[in-house]
Order: structure tokens, then sequence, then C-alpha cells
């Protein structure tokens, strides 16, 4: 198959998704009688320059969710548990931050490695469970993110203080704080200076996976476990591990808004970044350019949407209904492309074999 | 402690078994009336111990059964799923359909309609699950996320354009609903609903379990543990169910033997999301007065859980709901004080386990389970109460440390969770 095509045809089936993905939607809003015309030209205007800080500060959180949600699916691991190791690490990162043990920037850097290490910790108790009790990951991580909610809940009561109608940790000291980067000119609002993280983050997972021993094991434990463990890979320390790292890496979420914006861990945190995580992992395909505009998608339609409410009436809820879609076709369009493309190279092969038939003879005789 | 899980598992892949353990023989009905009896025992106990006399009332036994019937239903949705071979985690995202079908239909059609809807609401989620999986095999896990995805969505848009207009109603939640209809057993559930009362050890404790099977009865109760019934019949006694359950086995000896695995399938993910559908409609009728955003709060997944536990049996599955239901109802009925009073029970059975792996020869697990017995009992010991944050957790943990304690023992059906396409059987 030659390059292009085969290119075309991976780029395909992002298309077909997103196509399917806004028909249903446009059905939907049909269906209970809202204006299908008035939520497009809402959620496709040209978003104000400020809309753009968000919609990329969103993206950038988002991208080291699926980042994490995606080092497990390479090894065939679900870590539905990403949602519960952000909310562990983002509590431990900001009560240590706010402690103040350090002065300045090492507590910001530290704090950050303690918020990794609470998310890894938080995930080895999957990793361990599945290792040494044979308790499946899905499972566990999804018991575990509800124990999480709990347990930050108690500790932000034990720990926190309250501040008017919130309870909240202690404010991190202006020292540690990471001042924002402009991005558009003249533009007040700023992007996250953490933001940067998901750029090291998502170099590191890809040179990680493609260019490090550790990463040929991981994936070639995700495509064949047998052939892995044939060919000498440690299959149970390659689960803690990759587990270990989603986690780590889940620690990371929540640390843009903390350093930048909120600077405490309070009870109006973001909830539901790991679930959206999985999904754009989903699709962008665990690639880290495919989780980047996965992330950046995602992150268009919520921030757009909630301007539905205002301008059209329409409830902005309605976008979850398209970002699902967006999964569910994207991953059903890619099987359907896989299945088309092994189809064709098998006709390929059997015309080639067809065009040297005196090769098959001879063997034969 | 597992004979029941052991002795329906014989070849599953746990610890080499010492050569004296020979696997007891005992039929698992039987079992599951020592083990219920057993469970009656360590709560009377723990009551008098504690005094917490609120852990076996009949207002929390039946508060459990309340609350058990929608983790069972969406186990049993998962069982017909898993048995056919599909692993459906979308279950959840099915029971949220279910509750907003439940809504709609009730307030607009009465009780019954409500029912049929909201299964109905569930199937569609079943079913396109279904397509995904089984037509265009898809990863069964990557489907379910993104099913529960488009559920939760599709509710909470659905709910603001169904029920804003409404009196009592608003954009996250339906007017109140009317209940289905329920009964008392005459004679018998005032006569049990006395004894409980009485504060004897034991005779008491089994009163409440009387009262609350025989007070204030639910016909969708009743429906459900019909449908627990049926389910085992149509699995387990008939060649539908024969065929039904070869696909989980092994889906390319039954296409070799004729068997249409693709149709079967569907059948089965689909009645596995009529199934959550009803768990859903359960939720919202029955468990509380009416549809609310958020309102299925992980249920379906600790179904699944259950179901896991249950060793994909309907029996154990029923035993896992009631558990998970009474850790629930436990909390929620003065909270802190029966789930510290609870703590008891856990304590002495994390001993006994001790002892039992300690007779088994294998010490490290022995001294393990011990010392995770005993720091339970000094938390029992040491506090009067447990905050509520953590009497929250009561399910999750208890569905973990299970999994946790008998995961090795289980044995799913063979090729569950696997694709399958027809024609590639060699």
């Amino acid at each position: 198959m030659s390059r292009a095509r085969r290119l075309g045809l991976t780029l395909i089936a992002p298309l077909i998704a997103v196509v399917a993905a806004a028909l249903v939607t446009s059905l939907v809003l049909l269906g209970v009688g809202e204006s299908v015309g008035e939520f497009w030209a809402v959620v496709l205007s040209v978003p104000s320059s400020r809309l753009m800080v968000t919609i990329v500060n969103n993206a950038s959180v988002l991208y080291l969710s699926g980042l994490a949600a995606a080092i497990g699916f390479r090894m065939n691991l679900f870590n539905i548990g990403v949602e519960g190791q952000y909310r562990v690490a983002t509590f431990t990162g900001a009560y240590f931050a706010g402690l103040a043990l350090l002065p300045g920037v090492l507590n910001t850097l530290v704090a950050i490695g303690v918020a990794m290490a609470a998310g890894a910790a938080w995930a080895g108790i999957a990793a361990v469970l599945r290792v040494t009790r044979g308790v499946s990951e899905v499972i566990s991580t999804i018991m575990l993110n509800a124990i999480a909610g709990g347990l930050v809940a108690f500790l932000l009561r034990e720990l926190g203080e309250q501040q008017g109608q919130i309870r909240r940790t202690t404010t991190i000291p202006e020292s540690a704080w990471v001042p924002g980067i402009p991005l558009i000119p003249g533009e007040p609002s700023l992007v996250y200076g953490l933001a940067l993280l998901a750029l090291v983050a998502g170099v590191g997972y890809a040179v990680v996976l493609n260019r490090t021993r550790f990463g040929f094991d991981l994936r070639a434990t995700g495509a064949s476990e047998t052939a892995a463990v044939a060919s000498g890979v440690n299959v149970k320390r390659m689960t803690v591990a990759a587990l270990l790292l989603s986690g780590a890496v889940a620690g990371l979420i929540g640390m843009p808004d903390l350093f930048g914006d909120s600077h405490a861990y309070g009870s109006t945190i973001q909830v539901g970044l790991g679930f959206t995580g999985i999904a754009v992992a989903l699709v962008g395909r665990n690639h880290p350019a495919g989780i980047a505009l996965g992330a950046l998608i995602f992150a268009f339609l919520s921030v757009q949407s909630n301007a539905l409410g205002i301008i059209a009436g329409i409830s902005p809820e309605i976008v979850a209904v398209t970002q699902g879609v967006v999964v569910l076709s994207v991953v059903i369009a890619y099987e359907v492309v896989r299945r088309y493309q092994l189809r064709i190279e098998q006709t390929e092969v059997a015309r080639a074999l067809e065009r040297e038939p005196a090769a098959g003879s001879e063997v034969g005789t | 402690m597992s004979t029941v899980a052991g002795a329906s598992a014989p070849g599953a892949a746990g610890p080499p078994q010492p050569v004296g353990a020979a696997p007891r023989r005992s039929s698992p009905r039987s079992m599951l009336w020592v083990w219920l009896l057993l469970g009656l025992l360590a709560l009377a106990s723990a009551r008098v111990l504690s005094g917490a006399d609120d852990i076996d009332s009949p207002g929390t036994l039946g508060a459990a059964l309340t609350l058990a019937i929608p983790i069972a239903l969406a186990g049993l949705g998962g069982l017909w799923s898993e048995r056919a071979g599909v692993v459906n985690i979308g279950l959840e995202g099915m029971m949220i359909l279910g509750t907003l079908g439940a809504g709609y239909y009730t307030f607009h059609f009465g009780v019954w309609a409500g029912l049929l809807g909201a299964m109905a609401f569930g199937a569609i989620g079943g079913l396109l699950h279904g397509t995904a999986t089984v037509v265009f095999g898809v990863d069964h896990i990557v489907s379910g996320v993104a099913i529960n995805i488009i559920a939760a969505g599709a509710a909470a848009f659905l709910a603001e354009v169904f029920f804003s207009g409404l009196p009592g109603g608003g954009p996250t939640q339906s007017p109140a609903l009317p209940n289905a209809p329920s009964f008392d057993v005459p004679i018998l559930s005032g006569a049990a609903s006395d004894l409980a009362t009485k504060d004897w050890f034991v005779v008491s404790d089994a009163a409440s379990v009387v009262a609350a099977l025989t007070t204030d009865m639910s016909a969708f109760t009743l429906l459900a543990l019909a449908a627990f019934a049926g389910t085992y019949w149509v699995l387990w006694h008939t060649p539908f169910g024969l065929r039904l359950r070869s696909c989980g086995e092994s889906p390319t000896a039954a296409e070799t033997l004729g068997v249409n695995v693709y149709r079967y399938k569907m059948i089965a993910v689909t009645a596995s999301g009529a199934l959550a559908g009803f768990a859903g409609c359960y939720l919202a009728v029955v468990a509380s007065s009416g549809y609310a955003n958020g309102q299925t709060g992980g249920r379906g997944y600790i179904g699944l859980a259950a179901m896991i536990f249950g060793n994909w049996r309907p029996g154990g599955l029923l035993t896992g709901s009631l558990l998970f239901g009474y850790t629930d109802a436990a909390r929620l009925r003065s909270g802190g004080e029966s789930v510290h009073a609870l703590l008891l029970v856990v304590a002495a059975g994390l001993l006994v386990f001790a002892l039992w792996q300690l007779r088994r020869a294998r010490a490290a697990h022995a001294i393990g389970f011990a010392v995770a017995g005993g720091v339970v009992l000094f938390w029992f010991l040491a506090a009067d109460t447990i905050p509520s944050d953590f009497t929250q957790m009561t399910p999750f943990v208890a569905t973990l440390l299970v999994l946790a304690l008998f995961s090795q023992r289980l044995r799913m059906p063979a090729a569950d969770g696997q694709r399958y396409r027809r024609g590639e059987a060699g």
C-alpha cells in the first residue's frame, strides 16, 4: 500500500467520527425541538481571545489526563482511575505546597514531585492488587475513584481551613506561584505557566515509548503478552511500572491550575477531568499528537458550549453527548478502517502470489 | 471460608493446594444457608457486644434489601452479557438511561409504563454496546466507557428538556413519582416486628430478617427476585441458555455446532441493558422518589463487582449484592455507629481467616491477616464512631477487600471480553 493511501486511511477515521457526532447531535436537537442552526452557530463561532486562552488551558490539562490514560492503554491496562489519582495527587501537592516547608521555586518543584508520588501510590494499590491477587485493574481503579473522593473530603475537613463558603487547603505562598504566559498580545488573561508540563510530558511520552527499551517492552506486552513473556519481559514488573507511571502523570493534571490560578485545593476542584482524559486518549489513538488533537477538540467543544444556554437557550449538556458519540464512532471507525486495510493487504499479497505461480509450484515439487 | 467458590471453581488458577485439602463438595444452595446463618450470628454478637441496635433492625434490613436490588439487577444484566462473552462496563450508563426512562414514563403514564420505558431505554444502551462490540469488534471496555459518557450526557441534557417546566421538577430532577404498589404479609409481618424489638440474642435478629421480608414489600422487589429465578432457569436449564453460555465459553466451537453467535450475543447484551434499565427504574421509583442527575452513583459498577464476587453465578451475585446493599444501608441509618459496630465483624472475620490460613500452613498469609484484623480491632476499640466520609466509602472498600481475598478462586467465562469474528473458526 502506498504511503499516501495509508495516511489517508488513518485520517479518514477521525473524519468519519466527527461527521457522525455532528449528525447525531443535530438529530438529538431536532428530536427535542431545539434549533440546530443556532447550536452550530454558537459552537462554531470564532472564540474571543479570552476564550482561546481558556481553550488552550483546558486542552493542556486534558492532554496530561489523556497521556496518563494512554500509558496504561498502550499495555492493555485500563486505568479507569485517573480521576481518583488526580484528586488524591492534587490534594497532596496542594497541602504540601501550602505548608511552605521550602522556599520559592524549590517548594513548587518538590510539591509537583510529591503530587506525582501520591498519584503513583494511589495507582500502585491497583497495581499491587493486580499482580499479587489477580484483581482486574478496571474494577479496582473504579472502586479506588470512589474511595479517593471520600478520603480527600475527609482530609480536607481535617487539614483544610474554611474560607467563606468553601473549605480549602492553606493558600500556597506567593513565592511558589507560577506566572502565566501571555499567548495573545493585548489579552489580559494568561496561559498557565505549567501548561508547559503538558509539552514536556508529551515529548517524554513519545521518547520513552519509541526510543527506550522500557517503552519497547511496554508496547510489546500490550501487543502480545505471551510473545513478550517469551522474549524475557517480566510482565508483572511492567504492569506495576506502567500503572505507577500512569498514576504519576495523573498527578500532574491538577498542577497547572493549582500553581497558576486557584493556589489551593478546595471543594470547587474541577471533577471529571480523569474520565474525559480517557476519552481524549481513545480519540487520539494513544498517539502523542493524536491525543493533543483530541484534547483541543474536547476543550474547544466544552468552552464554546458555555454560551449555548445564554444565546440559544440550549442546555450545554448536549456537548457531552457530542463528545461521547465522537469517542464511540472514532473507535468504531478505526476498527472498520483496520479491517478494510487488512483486506487490501490480503488481496495485494494474493495478487503478488498469483503473479509468480512458478514460485509456488517449485515449492510443491 | 471460601468453600463455596472453591467447590465451584476447582480449575481456577489459584495458589497450589496442599494435598490434604481435597475440595469439599457441597451444593451451593445449602452453603448459602450456612453463610446466611453465620452472618446472622455475627451480626447478633456484634449488636450485643457494641450496643449498636440499628445494625440489624428491621428498618436497616429493609433498607438493605431496597439498596441491594438495584445492584443485584445491574449485576444480573452483567451476568447475561458476560455469560455470552461481552464484558459490560457500560452497565452504569444503561442504568442512568433507565433512571431517565423511569422518570419520564412514570410521570406521564404510571408505574408499569415507567418500568417498560426504563427497560426500553436501557435496552437501547445495550443495543449500542452490542453493535459496537459484536458487529464492529470494538474493545469491550472502550465501548463501555464511551456508552457511560454518552448516557450521562444524554440523561443530563434530556432531563432538562423533559422535566424543566413541570411542577416540582427542574433541570436536574423529575417531579415526585408515584411508588410501585407494596404490601404487608398479614399476621407474620406484625408478629415478627414485635419479636424484633424484644432484644433477644439471635431470636430477635432472625425476627428482624422475617419482618424486613414481610413488611412493605414492593411489587418491583418481587419482580426483581423473579428475574433472578427466571435468569437461572433460562441460562442453566434451557437449550437457549446453553447456547448463549457456549458463546461466552468458546464462540468458535459454538459456531461449528451451528449456533448463530452474533445473534445470541446481541440478545444477551440487549437483555443486559434492559435489566440495567430495570435497575435504574427501581432506583428512581422505589429506592427514591424520582429521577435526579447522578442518581446511580456508581451502582452499575458495584453491580459488576457483585457479579464477579458471585463468580458469574446468580446465587453468588445475589449474596454479593445483599452484602453491598447492607453496607450501604448501615451507613445511611445511624451510619457512624453501625459501621463502627461492623468493624468488629470485619476484625473477627479477618482473624478467623488468619487462623484458617495457619491451619493450611501458610504462615505469611496468616500473619498478614492477623495484623490486618488486629488493626481493625484496635480501630473499633479506639474510636466510638466513624466519620461520615469513611462510611460513604464502605461499599467500595468492601468490594476491594472481597476481590482481593477471593479473586483467585473465581473463574470467568473462558472467552469473556475477547473479540470474535464469524468465520474465523479453523
